[in-house]
């Protein structure tokens, strides 16, 4: 589905829990998630704090849109 | 007679009865003999081949934590000293054709030991696995264990006894992208006449270099001007208003739909849910956000970091989806993005 997106010309930021499966088809960029049943987000962190690492997320994914890219390309989150 | 050639299985919870999706997080495990699907595959591999020990992982467990899983399955597997490991069959579940195709090629690479699995072939396991295992093509849903197990055993068997297997398409398994030299009767230029011929005739013939199919998109340009710029959100998680109005399916949907989020600051736990039919989505139904990250846009939106949102949310399930209806569903977004001059988007999936 990303990919059609691409296709057009849209950049797409991909969220996935597991990095390896948008890698192996090809996905531009990538910022991995926490985890399968909550990718943007941890229940094992009190509220102000998930709200944060999801931030981080957000903002790894908006350096990932307006970065150049040549191939499948991580973007790891900046976690304090 | 000889010895029965040792055999590890592995499965994953659901196969090795532990349960569903609740348990995904199901640590590594493993008992002797066959479990599940095992008993049905000893039935297969007869006297010949013995399953001397199962091994287990819960599937959201082998990602989360895949170095120490692929090492502590490693360990279990190679303390059995087996001639062949056998994995799955996955058929089309992503996270399991995955799992199996990393722990496989685990084994390969450094216990040396030959790999048979079975996968649907658009299971992103395939991709992942292929070279270093043999994979037997299976049906989309465990409707065709029947079929596979057979093949995997007889694969299996083969194997164990140290014998090399021909091409994929004669021995039954999905082609590694290896070539073996061998001596034939008739030289290249021979058999480059004759499948020649036989195209001018309109007959069938086997070409012996198949070209690769790629489907690469080059990646989009970046946004240059993200203060000013309209982003959308897309998610895969099937994150839909309370009481599903689209009637939106948990698995193989046919459908994609969108919600209307302008003036929204959040998405509440009252209003929307999610129908996803292929993880445990307690922690996003407690807390969409989770999966759908409007709250942290709302705040970077009034900031200025980026300049609108998008007012609709593009949803679909992509639990199980055929590949050729997601590209579609793909497209049909991605013109309706473009006429809204949506410039970036944010897509989630699970």
């Amino acid at each position: 589905m990303a990919k059609e997106i691409e296709r057009v010309g849209i950049p797409v930021a991909y969220f996935p829990a597991i990095p390896t499966v948008p890698l192996t088809v090809g996905q531009s960029r990538i910022i991995p998630g926490k985890a399968i049943p909550h990718v943007l987000g941890d229940p094992h962190l009190p509220p102000d704090r998930e709200k944060a690492y999801r931030r981080a997320l957000v903002e790894q994914a908006l350096k990932a849109l307006s970065t150049e890219v040549a191939g499948p390309t991580v973007f790891k989150p900046d976690l304090a | 007679m000889a010895e029965p050639i040792r055999i590890v299985h592995y499965l994953n919870q659901f196969f090795a009865g532990i349960g569903g999706e609740e348990k995904g997080d199901e640590p590594v495990g493993h008992r002797g003999g066959p479990v599940g699907p095992g008993l049905a595959l000893q039935e297969a591999l007869g006297a010949e081949g013995r399953i001397v020990a199962t091994v287990w992982c819960g599937d959201n467990r082998f990602h989360e934590m895949r170095e120490t899983v692929v090492s502590d399955l490693l360990r279990l597997i190679e303390a059995e000293a087996p001639a062949v490991l056998i994995a799955g069959p996955a058929f089309n579940a992503g996270r399991y054709g995955t799992a199996c195709a990393i722990l496989g090629s685990a084994a390969a690479q450094k216990l040396d030991l030959p790999v048979v699995t079975g996968m649907f072939p658009e299971n992103p396991g395939v991709e992942a696995g292929r070279r270093d295992m043999y994979i037997v093509p299976t049906a989309a849903a465990a409707t065709g264990m029947r079929a596979a197990l057979p093949v995997m055993a007889r694969l299996a068997l083969r194997l164990g006894r140290g014998e090399s297997l021909g091409p994929g398409d004669i021995e039954g398994y999905l082609p590694r992208g290896s070539r073996r030299n061998f001596f034939d009767a008739e030289v290249g230029a021979e058999r480059m006449v004759a499948m020649l011929l036989a195209r001018l005739r309109g007959e069938p013939f086997r070409t012996e270099l198949p070209l690769p199919r790629f489907d690469r998109v080059p990646p989009a340009p970046p946004v240059r001007d993200l203060p000013r710029a309209r982003l959308a959100l897309v998610t895969e998680a099937g994150i839909v208003p309370q009481g599903n109005p689209d009637g939106l399916e948990s698995w193989r949907a046919t459908k994609w739909v969108k919600y209307r989020i302008a003036g929204l600051d959040a998405l509440a736990p009252e209003q929307f849910t999610s129908v996803h039919g292929g993880f445990d989505t307690a922690r996003i139904r407690q807390d969409p956000h989770r999966i759908v990250p409007l709250d942290v846009l709302r705040e970077l939106e009034r900031e200025g970091r980026i300049g609108r949102l998008h007012e609709d949310l593009y949803v679909t399930v992509g639990n199980v989806a055929p590949v050729a209806r997601a590209e579609r569903f793909g497209r049909e977004i991605a013109e309706d993005l473009r006429k809204a001059g949506v410039q970036a988007v944010l897509l989630t999936a699970t």
